[in-house]
C-alpha cells in the first residue's frame, strides 16, 4: 500500500509548523493478518469439514430420490383425493428444495472450510479523466468529419426522416392490442332476445326460479337463461350478468318513482358486480339488509335502493327489473338500466344512450 | 434417561422431535374426528315431548319470546320457525343467549339432546316450518364435486372458499364450519339462522344440500397435508408469514455466505 495522498485542500499550515506537512494523518494499518483456519490447521477439523460437505451432497441425493419416488409412487388413480394432490406437491417441493439446497450450501460449505483461501489484494487504477474525456471528444469528432454528415444535408435528413418514421409500425401494431370494448359493457345478457323475456335461473344449474320460490329472508344467486348454453365468451357473459335475488318485507322497501314496477312482492335483483372495482357483492345479511362487499367493504343498503351506506364505491348497485311471466317464473323486464360494474371512460355516454 | 439427555444435541435429534410432534398431531386429530361423528336422533316427537316442551321454554325462553313464543319487542315470534330452528340454536348453544351484542354466539350448550327435542318439539307444534333434517340427507356420501361448486356459489362469499368463516359488518361474522355437524350445517340453510340468508329446498335442493355436506366434511377430513393452514385466511397469514420466516432464511444464508469459517 503506497502513501495515501489527503485529498481535502491543505489547511496543515494553520496548525502544523514546517517539516511536520510529510506525516501521515493516518497510519495505514494494512491488512489484517492472515488468520488460520481450524481446518488448515487441525487434520481432524479438515476431515470433519469433509464429511460435512459430503453429508450435504447426500442430502440433495436424498432429495432426488424423495422427488422421484413421490412423483412415481404416489398413485393420483380412482381413489386419490384432494389431499393425495396436495401430499404429492409437497413432497415434490420438499425434494426439489433438498436436491438444490444440499448442492448449493456443500459447494459453499467446501470453499469456505477447505478450499485455498490466499488472500490477493489488487491496486485501484489512477482515474486518468481529463485524457479520457478527450480521447471520447476526438472520436465524436472524427465520426462527425469521416462521416461528412455537415457537408451533405441530403443525408443527415434523410436519415433523421427514416428514423423518425421507423416506430410507425410499433405505434399501429399496439395500438390494436385486442378490439376495444366499445359498448360492450353496457349491455349484458338480461335484454330480451326477439321479444321474448330472459328468465332468472339458478347459478350454477341454470334452473328457472319461480317467484314461489323465493320465501322472505332467501338469497338465490342468479344468472340468465341460456348462459350455460353459450359456446364461447361464457365467462365474459357472466361476469356481467351475475344478479343476487333476495325477498323482504315489501314494506321494508324504499321505492323511487318509476322504479315501482321493477319488483314483485318484496323478491328484488340486483347486479352482484361492485361499482367500486367489480367485485361480487354477495354477502347478503338478511335482518339488516345489507349487502356487503368483501374486497373492500363497500356496504350496500337494500332497503334503500342499494344506496351506498359504507365504503368506497360510489355509485347504488343496479337494479334488474324483474316481473313474473304467465307460468310463474321470474323474468327480466329489460336489461339493467345502466351499465353494470365499475366506472369506465365512456360510462355517462352509455348511460345515457340506454336511457334515451 | 441420561441416556436421552445426552443424545439431545445429536443432529437426529431435531427429526426425532418432528417425527414425534407429526404423530402425536395425526393421533389426536383422528380421535378428535371419530368424536365428532357421535350425534343424536331427534327426528319424531311424542305428545309427552311437546308437554315437557311446553314447561322447559316457559321457564327458560319465554321471558324474551313471550309466552307461548309469540315474540315480544325484544326477540321474535318462533311461530313457524320450526323444530330445525330450534335444533340449531340450542343444539349448538346460541340460544338461550348469554348476553346482547351483534349476533348470539356459539358456546357450550345449555340443554341436553332430550331437552333440546321436547323444546324442538314444542316450537315444532306451533305452527309449521322446517323439520329436522332425515338422517339419509346427513350421510355425507354425497357429490362433493357438486357441492363444492354450491359451496362456491353460494356459501363461499361469507364463509370463505376453504369454510374458515369471515366478517360481516358492524360486528357480525360468519362462522368457520370445521367441526360443525352436518346436522346443524343443513338446518343452518333451511331456517338462515340470524342474518344467514334461507337456502329453501327449492333454491338448494335437499340432495343439493347433501353434496354441501359431503363436500365441507371431505375438505376437513382431507386437512391441510401442507402443514399448517394459517388459518386458511389468504393473503394476509400467508403474507406475513412468508415475510417473516422466508425473509428471516433468506437474511440467516446471507449471514452465512459472507461469514468466515472458524
Amino acid at each position: 500500500m503506497g502513501n495515501h495522498s489527503d485529498g481535502s485542500p491543505n489547511h496543515s499550515g494553520t496548525v502544523a509548523t514546517a517539516g511536520q506537512n510529510d506525516v501521515e494523518k493516518f497510519q495505514d494499518p494494512g491488512l489484517p493478518p492472515h488468520r488460520l483456519r481450524l481446518a488448515d490447521t487441525d487434520p481432524r477439523a479438515a476431515k470433519r469439514a469433509e464429511r460435512q460437505v459430503a453429508i450435504l451432497f447426500g442430502i440433495s441425493v436424498i432429495g432426488t430420490v424423495i422427488f422421484l419416488v413421490s412423483y412415481f409412487a404416489i398413485d393420483l388413480g380412482q381413489d386419490s383425493t384432494i389431499a393425495t394432490i396436495r401430499t404429492q406437491n409437497l413432497l415434490l417441493g420438499l425434494g426439489t428444495a433438498f436436491a438444490m439446497l444440499g448442492i448449493g450450501t456443500g459447494i459453499v460449505h467446501w470453499a469456505k472450510a477447505l478450499m485455498p483461501d490466499h488472500e490477493v489484494s489488487e491496486e485501484r487504477h489512477a482515474i486518468r479523466a481529463e485524457e479520457d474525456r478527450q480521447a471520447a471528444v476526438r472520436i465524436v469528432e472524427d465520426i462527425v468529419e469521416e462521416t461528412g454528415i455537415k457537408r451533405r444535408p441530403l443525408i443527415r435528413n434523410t436519415l433523421l426522416g427514416a428514423v423518425a418514421l421507423a416506430p410507425l409500425p410499433a405505434l399501429a401494431v399496439f395500438g390494436d392490442l385486442g378490439p376495444r370494448p366499445d359498448d360492450k359493457l353496457a349491455h349484458t345478457m338480461w335484454a330480451p332476445q326477439d321479444g321474448k323475456l330472459k328468465r332468472l335461473t339458478r347459478d350454477p344449474d341454470g334452473t328457472p326460479i319461480k317467484a314461489s320460490d323465493v320465501t322472505i329472508g332467501s338469497a338465490f344467486h342468479v344468472i340468465p337463461e341460456g348462459l350455460n348454453e353459450l359456446q364461447e365468451g361464457k365467462l365474459n357473459a357472466k361476469a356481467k350478468a351475475v344478479v343476487l335475488l333476495m325477498r323482504l318485507n315489501p314494506d321494508d322497501l324504499t321505492i323511487s318513482k318509476g322504479r315501482e314496477t321493477w319488483s314483485y312482492n318484496g323478491i328484488v335483483a340486483y347486479s352482484k358486480i361492485c361499482t367500486h372495482v367489480g367485485c361480487p357483492v354477495a354477502l347478503y345479511e338478511q335482518q339488516t339488509h345489507h349487502l356487503l362487499c368483501p374486497c373492500h367493504q363497500s356496504t350496500f343498503d337494500l332497503t334503500k335502493e342499494c344506496k351506498v351506506i359504507f365504503g368506497p364505491a360510489s355509485r347504488p348497485l343496479p337494479q334488474l327489473p324483474i316481473a313474473v311471466d304467465a307460468e310463474g317464473y321470474l323474468v327480466a323486464t329489460s336489461d339493467f338500466k345502466e351499465p353494470v360494474g365499475p366506472s369506465y371512460w365512456e360510462r355517462d355516454e352509455h348511460e345515457r344512450l340506454i336511457n334515451s | 434417561m441420561k441416556a436421552l439427555s445426552q443424545k439431545r444435541r445429536h443432529p437426529l435429534a431435531a427429526i426425532a422431535l418432528l417425527l414425534l410432534g407429526l404423530l402425536v398431531t395425526g393421533g389426536l386429530y383422528a380421535v378428535a374426528t371419530t368424536v365428532n361423528q357421535a350425534k343424536a336422533d331427534t327426528t319424531t316427537f311424542s305428545a309427552n315431548d311437546t308437554q315437557e316442551g311446553a314447561k322447559l321454554f316457559a321457564a327458560n325462553c319465554a321471558t324474551c319470546h313471550g309466552m307461548g313464543a309469540s315474540g315480544t319487542k325484544d326477540a321474535p315470534s318462533l311461530v313457524g320457525v320450526g323444530a330445525a330452528a330450534v335444533d340449531f340454536q340450542v343444539g349448538t348453544g346460541r340460544m338461550p343467549m348469554q348476553m346482547n351484542g351483534p349476533q348470539a354466539q356459539e358456546k357450550p350448550r345449555q340443554f341436553n339432546d332430550e331437552q333440546t327435542k321436547q323444546l324442538a318439539a314444542y316450537v315444532a307444534s306451533l305452527g309449521a316450518g322446517p323439520a329436522i333434517p332425515d338422517a339419509s340427507l346427513l350421510d355425507e356420501k354425497g357429490n362433493a364435486a357438486k357441492g363444492g361448486e354450491l359451496f362456491r356459489v353460494n356459501c363461499a362469499m361469507c364463509h370463505n372458499a376453504a369454510a374458515a368463516g369471515g366478517a360481516l359488518t358492524r360486528g357480525k361474522f360468519a362462522p368457520a364450519l370445521a367441526g360443525v355437524s352436518g346436522q346443524h350445517i343443513y338446518e343452518a340453510m333451511v331456517t338462515g339462522p340470524q342474518n344467514m340468508p334461507v337456502f329453501n329446498d327449492a333454491n338448494i335442493s335437499p340432495e343439493g344440500k347433501r353434496d354441501i355436506i359431503t363436500f365441507l366434511k371431505t375438505i376437513e377430513a382431507n386437512g391441510s397435508p401442507g402443514g399448517n393452514d394459517l388459518g386458511s385466511l389468504g393473503p394476509v397469514s400467508e403474507g406475513l408469514f412468508v415475510w417473516v420466516a422466508g425473509l428471516g432464511v433468506i437474511i440467516a444464508f446471507t449471514i452465512w455466505l459472507t461469514s468466515r469459517t472458524s
